[in-house]
C-alpha cells in the first residue's frame, strides 16, 4: 500500500505516530460509524420484538476497531467476548453477518443460530467462539499464542474482556501462564466501570486494571479507550513486543457503556441518568470525527454521505438477513462431534 | 513383543505419538523434568524437548484452557491432570468450552485435545487421591470419555484418544498401572474409540463393567465357575459414548446382568446401561439389572479398613452373581 503523506497529519501527534493514511483513518471511522448503525438497530429491534436478546458495544468502539485496526487481520487471532459487536464489525464481519447472529438463522457464521447473538465467531477471520462464561477465552488465547510460538509464526492471540471479567480465576491463570512462557499474547481489558451494575469499587480496590501486569511480570498500560489513536498506538506498540519474544502486554482501556448491560437489563437501577449522559457528551464517534475534520481529512459531506451508506448497508443487512430460514431438526444434533454416528442413534 | 504394565503402555503411546506427529505437545503439572508423579511421561521431556513436554503452572482450569488454544490452531495437545480428584477447577473450561466448541460454532472449531488424568482407589489415597469422576463426565455431550483396563487398550485407545478429533477424557485406573501385566505386540495399532471387548465368554449372566473393576470381576467370575455359573464379562473401554450394540448383545446372550463400577451408586454409569437395557431389551431379561458400586459417600476414606469397605471387589461381585444366578 502506498501512503500519500498527509502534512496536516503532523499537526497531531498521535496521528503521526501512527503513521495511518487518510485514507485508513477514514476506513476506521467508518467502521466505528457502521458498529454504531448496527448497534442502534439491534436495540430497535429488540424493541419491536424482533430479537429476542441484544447485547452491543455502545461507548467501546474507539477500542475495538482500532485494536483490530493495528493487528494483523486474518493472521492473529481474536477472541472476543459478549460486548465485542464493534471488534467483529472492525475485523472484518459484515452488517449481515451480525444480523444473522440476532436473528439466529441459517448461515450465521457465528455459530448457526445456536448461542446468543453477539457471541462471534468467525473460522477465515480467526475470531475464536466463546462462550457465555466470563474470561473462560482467555487461556485460549494463552494456547494460541503457545501455539504461535512452537509454530514460529508471526501470529499473536488478543483476548477481550471487561474489569468484571478481571476478577476471575481463567484471567489470573491464563495471564500468568502467559508471563511465564513470555507468550505473544495481548490482553484488552475494556473498563467500563460496571459488570453489569456492580461498580469497580466492588470489583477490585484498584483504580487501575493494568497494575495487575506487574504482579506477573509483564508489560501494563492504561489508557484512553475513547481515543482510537491511543488504542491503536499501544496496541502496536504490544503487538511487537509479542513477536519480538518480549512477552505479552495488558492494556487496559477506560470506556463507557452508554447502554444497559444488554436487552434485559434496566441500568436506571445502579447509575444515574447524570453520569451517563456525562459520559455520553465525549461519545469517542463523534470526538474522531471532529479530529479527523480539524486535520482537513474528512468534510462534513463526506461525514453525511458514510453516515447514509452505513444506514443503507444495515437497511439491506437486515432484510437480507431476515430472509434467511430458521435451521431445521436435520441440524439440532449435527456437530456434536466430528464423526456424526456418535449421537446417530439418538436421532 | 514387551511385557509392559498399563504405565509403561500409557507412556509408550505418548513417546510414539509424539514421534509420529509433530502437533502433538504435552503440558501439565510436573510432566516434564520429573516425568509425571507416576512416571507416565518420564523420558519424554529430553527425548522430544521442553519445548514439547511443557511444564505449566499449577493451575488446571489454565492447563485445559491453554491445551483448548493449542488444539483450535491445530495442535494435538495431550493435558495431564495429577490426580482426577483435581480435575474440578478445569470443570468449566471442559465442559462449557472444549465440549461445546464444535457445537457452539456449528462445525467450525474443534478442540482435538486428551486430558489425561489418573483415577481411582485402592492405593491409599484417601479422598482426593482416589475419586472416580467418570459419571460427571460421561453426561457431557461432545466429550468422549475413556477407560482402558489393560496394557493394550491403554497404549491402543490412547493413540486413538490422541487422533480423535473431539476432546477426549482418558482415565487412566491407578491401580491397574503397576499390577497389570501383560504382552503388547510391537505392531499393535490404535483401538478404535467406541467399541467395548468381551474379556470372558459365558452363558449365565453379564456383567459390564470397566477400569479396576474388569479385573475383580473377572476374579468373581472364576471364584463362581465351579459352582457352575458362566459369566460374561464385558469391559466398556469407552464410558461415552457407549457400546450400545455390545451391551444389547451381552444381554442376548444371557438374559442377566450384574453391572459393577466403582464410581458411587447414584447417578453412576450403571444407571445409565440399566437403563438402555430396559428400554432396548426389557423382554430378555429374566430377572433384575443387580448394580455392585461404591456406597454414596463423597469418596473413599483413608484408613485401610474403610476403603476395603467402601469399595467393590471380587467377594462383594462374587456374592451379587450368586444371588442374581439363582433368581
Amino acid at each position: 500500500m502506498i501512503i500519500t503523506p498527509n502534512p496536516a497529519l503532523a499537526s497531531d501527534p498521535a496521528i503521526k505516530g501512527s503513521g495511518l493514511s487518510a485514507e485508513t483513518l477514514r476506513a476506521l471511522y467508518r467502521r466505528m460509524l457502521l458498529s454504531r448503525a448496527v448497534d442502534v438497530r439491534a436495540w430497535t429491534l429488540s424493541r419491536q420484538g424482533r430479537a429476542h436478546f441484544v447485547i452491543t458495544s455502545r461507548g467501546h468502539e474507539a477500542t475495538q476497531i482500532a485494536s483490530a485496526f493495528a493487528l494483523q487481520r486474518g493472521r492473529d487471532y481474536f477472541l472476543p467476548y459478549y460486548r465485542s459487536l464493534a471488534l467483529a464489525l472492525g475485523v472484518g464481519m459484515t452488517a449481515e453477518e451480525v444480523l444473522l447472529s440476532i436473528f439466529a438463522r441459517v448461515g450465521d457464521p457465528s455459530s448457526g443460530g445456536r448461542q446468543l447473538p453477539m457471541h462471534f465467531s468467525h473460522r477465515d477471520l480467526r475470531i475464536v467462539s466463546g462462550s457465555s462464561v466470563v474470561s473462560t477465552q482467555i487461556p485460549h488465547a494463552v494456547g494460541l499464542a503457545l501455539a504461535a510460538r512452537l509454530s514460529g509464526e508471526d501470529v499473536v492471540a488478543v483476548a477481550y474482556f471487561g474489569e468484571g471479567g478481571s476478577s476471575k480465576g481463567d484471567f489470573h491463570e491464563g495471564l500468568n501462564f502467559a508471563a511465564v512462557h513470555k507468550l505473544p499474547a495481548i490482553f484488552i481489558c475494556e473498563n467500563n466501570g460496571y459488570a453489569i451494575s456492580v461498580p469497580q469499587s466492588k470489583q477490585m480496590v484498584i483504580s487501575d486494571v493494568a497494575r495487575r501486569a506487574e504482579g506477573y511480570g509483564m508489560c501494563g498500560v492504561t489508557i484512553d479507550g475513547g481515543d482510537p489513536l491511543a488504542v491503536y498506538n499501544a496496541v502496536r506498540a504490544a503487538r511487537s513486543r509479542a513477536v519480538a519474544g518480549d512477552g505479552p502486554t495488558l492494556i487496559e482501556a477506560k470506556v463507557y457503556r452508554f447502554t444497559a448491560h444488554s436487552s434485559d437489563d434496566d441500568d436506571r437501577v445502579y447509575r444515574s441518568r447524570e453520569e451517563v449522559a456525562t459520559a455520553q457528551a465525549n461519545d469517542p464517534i463523534p470526538l474522531f470525527a471532529q479530529r479527523l475534520k480539524a486535520l482537513g481529512i474528512l468534510s462534513e459531506d463526506e461525514e453525511q454521505a458514510l453516515q447514509a451508506e452505513v444506514t443503507a448497508e444495515v437497511d439491506d443487512a437486515v432484510s437480507t438477513a431476515d430472509a434467511h430460514p430458521h435451521p431445521g431438526i436435520d441440524d439440532l444434533l449435527t456437530h456434536v462431534y466430528a464423526e456424526e454416528e456418535a449421537v446417530a442413534w439418538q436421532r | 513383543m514387551a511385557t509392559l504394565n498399563v504405565v509403561q503402555a500409557v507412556r509408550q503411546a505418548l513417546d510414539e505419538e509424539l514421534s509420529a506427529d509433530e502437533k502433538v505437545i504435552l503440558l501439565g503439572q510436573d510432566v516434564g523434568l520429573k516425568g509425571g508423579v507416576f512416571k507416565a511421561t518420564e523420558g519424554l521431556q529430553s527425548k522430544h524437548g521442553s519445548r514439547r513436554v511443557i511444564d505449566t503452572p499449577l493451575a488446571e482450569s489454565a492447563i485445559i484452557g491453554v491445551a483448548i488454544g493449542a488444539s483450535l490452531a491445530g495442535y494435538r495437545p495431550i493435558a495431564e491432570i495429577q490426580f482426577a480428584d483435581f480435575i474440578w477447577p478445569a470443570m468449566d473450561q471442559i465442559v462449557s468450552e472444549a465440549a461445546r466448541m464444535r457445537y457452539r460454532s456449528h462445525g467450525a472449531w474443534g478442540c482435538p485435545l486428551v486430558i489425561r488424568t489418573p483415577y481411582g482407589a485402592g492405593i491409599h489415597g484417601g479422598l482426593y487421591h482416589s475419586q472416580s469422576i467418570e459419571a460427571t463426565f460421561a453426561h457431557v455431550p461432545g466429550l468422549k470419555v475413556v477407560a482402558p483396563s489393560t496394557p493394550r487398550d491403554a497404549r491402543g485407545l490412547l493413540r486413538a484418544s490422541i487422533q480423535d478429533p473431539d476432546p477426549v477424557l482418558f482415565l487412566e485406573h491407578k491401580r491397574t498401572y503397576r499390577s497389570i501385566k501383560e504382552e503388547v505386540p510391537d505392531d499393535d495399532q490404535a483401538i478404535p474409540l467406541g467399541k467395548a471387548a468381551v474379556r470372558r465368554r459365558g452363558e449365565s449372566l453379564s456383567v459390564i463393567t470397566y477400569g479396576m473393576m474388569v479385573h475383580e470381576s473377572l476374579k468373581a467370575a472364576e471364584e463362581v465357575s465351579g459352582e457352575g455359573i458362566d459369566v460374561e464379562v464385558l469391559d466398556l473401554r469407552t464410558l461415552s459414548p457407549l457400546d450400545k450394540a455390545a451391551i444389547l448383545d451381552t444381554v442376548r446372550r444371557t438374559h442377566k446382568v450384574v453391572i459393577v463400577h466403582e464410581d458411587s451408586l447414584t447417578g453412576g454409569l450403571g444407571g445409565e446401561i440399566a437403563g438402555i437395557i430396559v428400554q432396548e431389551a426389557f423382554d430378555l431379561l429374566d430377572g433384575p439389572i443387580v448394580r455392585v458400586a461404591a456406597p454414596d459417600a463423597p469418596a473413599t476414606p483413608f484408613n485401610s479398613a474403610l476403603e476395603e469397605l467402601y469399595l467393590p471387589n471380587a467377594e462383594k461381585i462374587a456374592r451379587a452373581i450368586r444371588d442374581l444366578a439363582r433368581y
